[in-house]
């Protein structure tokens, strides 16, 4: 399946996953120019304490606070918030118990560090409940503040522990208002509301991650979104010259030929360094279709975003983004 | 730039420990793998430690199961003139067996049985880095091997591995747990005075979130705990020590990335400051260039072979030639920009293989590219 859908169009929450080194961060930040475009409001989250977002917009760091980070085309605009669990766990705590110096003093001796580490799902708890509380929060106009909340989240092999609230749930309280929360952050990751999107590159590993993450995401009854396949380089080659090009079979005479007809004259040493670099080129291209039919069993849209030779930076984001919304991202 | 020879260091009998550490998705366990293939290779007699490793690397490795003990490599062709030895870290079970070692037999069971010991054994976070050192600390007791190489937890951040034991320590040491499990004794009054009747309510809030069980159930793990073993904090603080003992080296592991170079550069800055030796950077998966053509030459000569439509391959390889130069110039930026911050640390670019790496032979081509072969 090519390209974004109308059901992921309504998703309000949209989970960015992916392998380690995938490009998520990069992702979720395009998705998140993406869907502001045309003059919608979108917050885009981060919950793992790295201050990615804030380096990819080459900002200082994210207080726990939603700030404009960026405009989007038409009109739009990108708030950005880096949710710190203790940060989360005193707002509250407060709401409940009105702790307030007592919270500080506590939060100052490392008690609040220390709760959300002795009970692991509690942490996980209190940042999907504040991205809860931001997905659901209403504007002046009684409409929702945010159009669409993008959340940068743990990597694929802790992304359904970290979604699956009602596990983490049975390890903790039973009654009060931690549960009545987390009630409303299950109803929330279950719904149409919610999609969750995968980061892949073509290559067999990140792949089957993402084909086992899908089937985990399927397990726990959360509903797999796109998946962006990023990092996609041109194909350079005839199609019809790459199986024998990867086995190192490339016509060297008619190369040199061919590069004397361009008005190049190049030494056997150069020749042959061409044509090793053609043949890994070859030999990738075809590990990228085998990763791309293994790709089609996980039967999702798919968004391809290209590789970019100079790195990412702020204008590379909004090069990105402009891809996604010709793919049919809104 | 100051070059790393990782076959120097491999073969030094001095060298008795190598930790690569680096951020996730770098390429850390098959660095680890393939560096210890190659010190067999080498005549050594080396066993690799890894975490998580992908199903079919653990394969060629001989590692069909998790039985948490180093064993030989035993595949057929490789026959090398030192030995390889491998194993794959079983949280739970070395944690199992470090209270079996050091319990009797019912107060073993008694632990083992506790609500919050599988909580912790499984899935706390830190439990992962305080095995892998715990077991490194095994290895190194039981002496059988002339090189240990390790391979780190999959964190999103390299000092996780320095932090996580001592964060997991704090935790379990610390005076809140005490506090909060048994407030009536006399220390829990000290700390109330101090922060008067917020804390009451924030016991109350704890254990309305938490439940009071599981702090009774830690409560009663960590006494039992402390008296086995003498506390987290002392034996996490022993095997700290270890990585600062002479022997012992760290490689750090990235990909030629503003992100993982980022990391390495944390790393490289806390190393120091903890004086652990650091042994060198391994820019993993680059692209250097093969011909030498300057790439402007070579995109004119495509852009008038792809007009006239008379050399089709020679157009190809020409744009494939200009996309590698591109590539590779990126790299050489991104690394040129780690040593002027770090100029004391030897580097190696390791090129990339064009495809996936899950056998002997791949480790070994992986081995040869990091000694610069």
């Amino acid at each position: 399946m090519n390209g974004w859908t109308d059901e992921l169009t309504r998703a309000r929450l949209h989970v960015v996953t992916g392998k380690g080194g995938t490009g998520k961060t990069t992702v979720a930040a395009a998705l998140a120019l993406a869907l502001a475009t045309g003059g919608r409001r979108v917050l885009l989250v981060e919950v793992e304490n790295r201050q990615g977002v804030a380096q990819l917009f080459d900002r200082a760091p994210l207080p726990y606070a939603e700030e404009r980070i960026a405009s989007a085309p038409g009109g739009g605009e990108v708030r950005a918030l880096a949710v710190d669990p203790e940060a989360a766990l005193l707002e509250y705590l407060d709401m409940f118990y009105n702790l307030g110096f007592a919270g500080r003093t506590l939060r100052r001796m490392g008690a609040i560090e220390f709760a959300t580490t002795l009970a692991p799902g509690l942490r996980d708890v209190l940042l999907t409940g504040k991205v809860k509380e931001c997905v659901r929060r209403a504007g002046k106009s009684g409409r929702h503040e945010y159009d669409a909340v993008v959340l940068d989240a743990p990597p694929t092999g802790r992304v359904v522990r970290f979604l699956d609230v009602t596990r983490a749930m049975a390890d903790l309280a039973k009654v009060g208002p931690v549960k009545g929360q987390s009630e409303g952050v299950v109803k929330l990751l279950h719904s149409g509301d919610t999609a969750v999107h995968l980061v892949a590159l073509l290559e067999e590993m990140p792949v089957r991650e993402t084909l086992d993450a899908v089937a985990e995401l399927d397990g726990a009854d959360l509903r797999p979104g796109a998946v962006f396949v990023n990092r996609v380089r041109p194909p350079r080659l005839p199609a019809a010259a790459v199986a024998a090009a990867a086995a190192g079979r490339v016509d060297e005479a008619g190369l040199r030929a061919g590069l004397v007809a361009g008005g190049l004259e190049v030494d056997d040493d150069v020749l042959a360094g061409l044509v090793d670099q053609t043949a890994e080129h070859a030999v990738r291209l075809r590990m990228e279709q085998d990763a791309k039919e293994l790709l089609a069993e996980a039967d999702l849209p798919t968004l391809e975003l290209p590789e970019l030779t100079d790195g990412v930076d702020v204008a590379a984001l909004y090069e990105l983004a402009e891809v996604l919304v010709g793919r049919g991202v809104r | 730039m100051n070059k790393l020879d990782v076959d120097a260091l491999l073969d030094d009998p001095a060298t008795r420990v190598l930790v690569c550490c680096g951020s996730g998705g770098v390429g850390k366990t098959t660095t680890a793998a393939a560096l210890a293939v190659r010190a067999a290779e080498r005549g050594r007699r080396a066993v690799v430690l890894t975490i998580d490793p992908a199903r079919r690397l653990a394969q060629s490795l001989g590692l069909r199961e998790l039985d948490n003990q180093p064993r030989e490599v035993r595949v057929d062709g490789f026959d090398p003139p030192g030995e390889l030895h491998a194993m794959m870290l079983d949280m739970r079970r070395t944690f199992d067996d470090m209270v079996w070692q050091h319990a009797g037999r019912e107060r073993a069971e008694q632990i083992l049985q506790n609500p919050f010991y599988q909580t912790i054994s499984t899935s706390f976070s830190g439990t992962q880095e305080y095995m892998a050192m715990e077991k490194l600390g095994q290895l190194v007791a039981a002496d059988e091997w002339d090189l240990i190489v390790v391979d780190t937890p999959p964190s999103r951040s390299a000092l996780d591995f320095l932090d996580a034991p001592q964060r997991l320590s704090t935790v379990l040491d610390g005076k809140l747990i005490r506090m909060l499990s048994a407030p009536a004794r006399a220390g829990g009054r000290g700390l109330r005075k101090i922060v008067g009747a917020g804390f009451g309510m924030f016991t109350k809030a704890v254990s309305t979130i938490v439940g009071g069980q599981l702090l009774q159930d830690a409560s009663t793990f960590v006494q039992a705990f402390d008296s086995m073993f003498g506390g987290f904090r002392q034996r996490a603080q022993a095997t700290y020590e270890l990585l600062r003992s002479p022997g012992t080296g760290f490689l750090v592991i990235a990909a030629a990335e503003p992100d993982a170079l980022r990391e390495a550069s944390y790393f490289v800055e806390r190393l120091s400051t903890e004086q652990m030796p650091i042994n060198g950077l391994v820019a993993n998966r680059t692209h250097p260039v093969l011909a030498a053509l300057p790439a402007p030459g070579a995109l004119a000569a495509a852009d008038r072979l792809e007009r006239s439509g008379d050399a089709p391959l020679a157009a190809a390889v020409l744009r494939v030639h200009a996309d590698r130069v591109a590539v590779a110039d990126r790299e050489k930026r991104l690394l040129a920009r780690f040593t002027r911050a770090h100029p004391g640390v030897p580097l190696v670019g390791v090129p990339a293989l064009p495809a996936d790496v899950h056998d002997l032979d791949g480790l070994h081509e992986i081995g040869r590219r990091l000694a610069g072969e």
